[in-house]
């Protein structure tokens, strides 16, 4: 398969995946504000979605540094072309990535991702004031959901599926480790102490807005703890939004790979070694280390991973 | 459709039809239409204007007929051009016997903006230059064709002709059920065979075979992937393939693959930076070495634009005679050269019954229709023709075909051209129908999509 092709499908991966957190993050911040009061000398909700989407310089040029706002965080993580990561500028490169190798998606994956860009045109013409927030992010969820169905249902499972699947797995990774840390902004001392009521709800809030609210139940019984939580969207092997999930995923499509082409990259012994890590750690290691710093250490190991799948597939090596 | 009052015979089932289906219904499937197109992403890139930058060729659901004998005609006219097309490109980049004849001046041949230097005396394989030729035609009576112009690069538009009539057989099965209209859906895959049929001799194996784009950002891309697509080969970009040794490759996930046939969408001047323009980021450095050594074959070959250009037109007819021996099947049509003294004359005097066009223009831009300009139109444009006549060329307007339309106020005759799309190879094919444009704009001769021109599906009926 051409380098390019695989490049523009790893692409296309990525950016549904992070549509779809995007809208994930804003419902957080959403829920998170409909409580009458955050933990006092906090950091702002809204504040805290902008900075964990990893975007909070690009606000501050354009919306200034005053008090951060719900309709500004709305622009700007929806609607703004300047914002690369919004959901409109994820799904409109989704949609030049999937034109630009449309020869290497089925119809119907096609169909999927135009119909979400004419929709998306649709909903841009549409005055502001008709537009509900948790509206927009359903419907971002559902454009995502349908890819992805779509992308199960008709494409052959070959290389060209692995490539599609590494990006959508290395950005999970990445969006999960982001959601977690919104967390750690707003409530930065009460990891590991267990909290009010507003705690407990700004906690189970993160499992609404990854919609995985049930599964926590079935897996953990019906208490919250911050620390069952935290085990599960980074330990759990069966939580499909945990970091492990997500590594063992970005493995079993490396390992596809390997067989399908006869050798293996590079990028598998970076994978190795984050899987090594994340199986050998407790929770325990975690809190003592700092959530933050340990998220923040795997988002920069992900990024790695996802530089060496570059390097070994996507550039064309000659 | 009609000839006097009578409907003509092939054109019966399809008015009987409109007869029997309700306005509201029409109406309907004429806004499904569209709705598919979109979905699909038919779409054609405008330049130089702001707003939508991929906009929908209006679709008209009114078919263009053709009768069997008809079209049997107007077959053995294309193939036979066609040939001959191939036959000057050969000939004026070998020994220009034709020029050696005094058939054609030496001028027109060799200091044609077109004419490459750079592939003279090349052998490609099949002695094939020109493989997909497109010809413009209009119908001016039973039997009779003109030939508005060729196009032996990369003629555009195939793509339509495919999907026109898919869409025409999703909405009106009936139709196809009643009628029996030959089928075109064929012609990607006599294109691909047409490819592997002009591979290198060097070739082992199967031919790989690649269709080249300048990208997504290309007016035609919807084209370029849809054919990629129906052929089952790679769509690629300049950056894409590289030179290495005596053979062209495309970079894959599995390192290198060798490629032995280039379909090319690009113009010649972009193919390759160190043979052509150094700026270009669309081609292949070093891709004109590997070419003239044989190591790939391309198509149309680099060079082939010299035989469709609107001056050397004029001497298709003397081409057929010289090469084949034939006489012409397919009419041209009379054409005033504004660099003959004579012919300038004559054409700046009927300015108001000419079509004046410029020698190296296309798309409809910069052209003027004497019948249906205003006098200070024609005034300007005669200023102009008076500053550079060597750059215009004029012809007669001539009683076009019409061909019934959907319009705002029902159905109505709007003028139409066809250009069916002729595969040449180790053989020469052409696929029963075409493109049909339409000229949407009552009175209007322009048909090109950029200037509010129409498609139609083309059908050609069985006996």
């Amino acid at each position: 398969m051409l380098s390019r092709t695989a490049e523009n499908l790893f692409w296309i991966g990525r950016y549904m995946e992070r549509s779809e957190t995007m809208a994930r993050l804003l419902e957080v911040g959403y829920r998170m504000s409909l409580m009458p009061s955050t933990g006092a000398g906090n950091r702002n909700e809204w504040e805290s979605l902008v900075v964990a989407a990893g975007s909070s310089a690009g606000f501050r040029d354009k919306y200034g540094s005053g008090e951060v706002k719900q309709r500004d965080v709305e622009s700007w993580m929806f609607f703004d072309r300047d914002n690369g990561s919004s959901i409109i500028s994820c799904l409109e490169n989704a949609r030049q990535n999937g034109r630009a190798v449309r020869t290497a998606l089925t119809t119907s994956m096609w169909d999927a991702l135009n119909s979400a860009y004419l929709e998306l045109r649709e909903l841009e013409r549409t005055p502001r004031s008709e537009l509900a927030l948790p509206e927009l992010c359903d419907w971002t969820k559902r454009q995502s959901a349908l890819f992805r169905g779509e992308t199960e249902g008709t494409h052959l499972q070959n290389d060209g599926y692995d490539f599609y699947n590494l990006g959508a797995y290395i950005e999970r990774g990445d969006n999960t480790a982001r959601i977690l840390d919104v967390k750690y902004y707003i409530l930065l001392p009460t990891t590991d102490t267990v909290g009010g009521g507003v705690d407990t709800y700004q906690w189970s809030t993160l499992l609404r807005s990854l919609s995985v609210f049930r599964s926590f139940h079935w897996s953990y019984g019906s208490e919250y703890s911050p620390r069952k939580i935290t085990d599960f969207l980074i330990f759990n092997r069966a939580c499909p939004r945990s970091l492990l999930f997500s590594a063992n995923r970005v493995g079993l499509h490396l390992d596809r790979l390997s067989a399908a082409y006869g050798s293996e990259s590079p990028a598998c012994r970076n994978l190795q070694k984050m899987l090594t890590e994340l199986s050998t750690t407790t929770l325990d290691h975690v809190i003592e280390e700092g959530l933050h710093e340990f998220l923040t250490r795997f988002i920069n190991d992900n990024a790695t991973l996802g530089q060496s799948v570059a390097d070994s597939y996507l550039f064309g090596v000659q | 459709m009609y000839d006097g009052d009578a409907i003509r015979p092939a054109y019966e089932k399809l008015d009987q039809w409109v007869k029997n289906t309700p306005p509201e219904v029409l109406l309907q499937k004429k806004k499904e239409a569209e709705a598919l197109f979109r979905r699909i992403g038919i779409t054609f890139a405008v330049y130089g204007e702001g707003g939508d930058t991929e906009r929908l060729i209006p679709f008209d659901m009114m078919p263009r007929v053709f009768t069997e004998p008809e079209w049997r005609k107007l077959e053995r006219g294309v193939k036979q051009r066609a040939r001959a097309l191939n036959a000057f490109l050969h000939d004026v980049y070998h020994r220009g016997e034709i020029i050696r004849a005094g058939i054609i001046p030496a001028d027109l041949v060799y200091r044609n903006e077109a004419y490459e230097n750079a592939v003279v005396g090349i052998d490609p394989p099949a002695g094939v230059y020109s493989h997909i030729v497109g010809i413009d035609l209009v119908r001016t009576g039973p039997g009779e064709f003109f030939v508005l112009e060729d196009n032996c690069r990369t003629p555009s538009g195939v793509s339509y002709m495919l999907e026109n009539r898919e869409i025409m057989m999703r909405m009106f099965p009936e139709l196809f059920r009643t009628a029996r209209i030959a089928p075109v859906d064929n012609y990607p895959n006599l294109l691909r065979r047409t490819l592997a049929s002009v591979a290198p001799r060097k070739t082992e194996g199967d031919p790989v075979s690649v269709l080249l784009s300048p990208g997504s950002f290309n007016s035609a891309y919807y084209e370029h992937s849809f054919l990629a697509d129906q052929m089952g080969i790679e769509l690629v970009e300049g950056q894409d393939l590289f030179v290495k040794g005596d053979f062209v490759y495309m970079r894959t996930t599995q390192g290198p693959q060798k490629v032995d046939v280039i379909y090319r969408r690009i113009d010649d001047s972009f193919i390759d930076p160190l043979c052509f323009r150094p700026d270009s980021m669309l081609g292949v450095p070093g891709l004109m070495n590997v070419y003239r050594s044989g190591g790939v074959a391309i198509a149309s070959a680099p060079g082939a634009g010299v035989a469709d250009d609107k001056a050397v037109y004029i001497y298709v007819p003397e081409m057929i005679r010289f090469y084949l021996g034939e006489q012409p099947i397919l009419n041209n049509v009379q054409t005033y050269k504004c660099a003959d003294p004579d012919d300038c004359k004559y054409v700046l005097e009927n300015l108001k019954d000419l079509v004046v066009k410029e020698v190296h223009g296309s798309g409809g831009y910069g052209m003027l229709v004497g019948p249906r300009s205003t006098a200070e139109e024609v005034s300007n444009y005669a200023d102009r023709i008076r500053a550079k006549p060597e750059e215009f060329i004029a012809q007669p307007t001539l009683a076009l075909s019409t061909c019934p339309t959907f319009v705002d106020e029902g159905i109505a005759p709007r003028h139409v051209d066809l250009r069916p799309y002729c595969l040449v190879g180790k053989e020469v094919h052409l696929a029963p129908g075409g493109l049909t444009r339409v000229a949407l704009t009552e009175g209007s001769l322009v048909v090109n999509s950029s200037q509010g021109g129409g498609v139609k599906d083309t059908w050609v009926l069985a006996d």
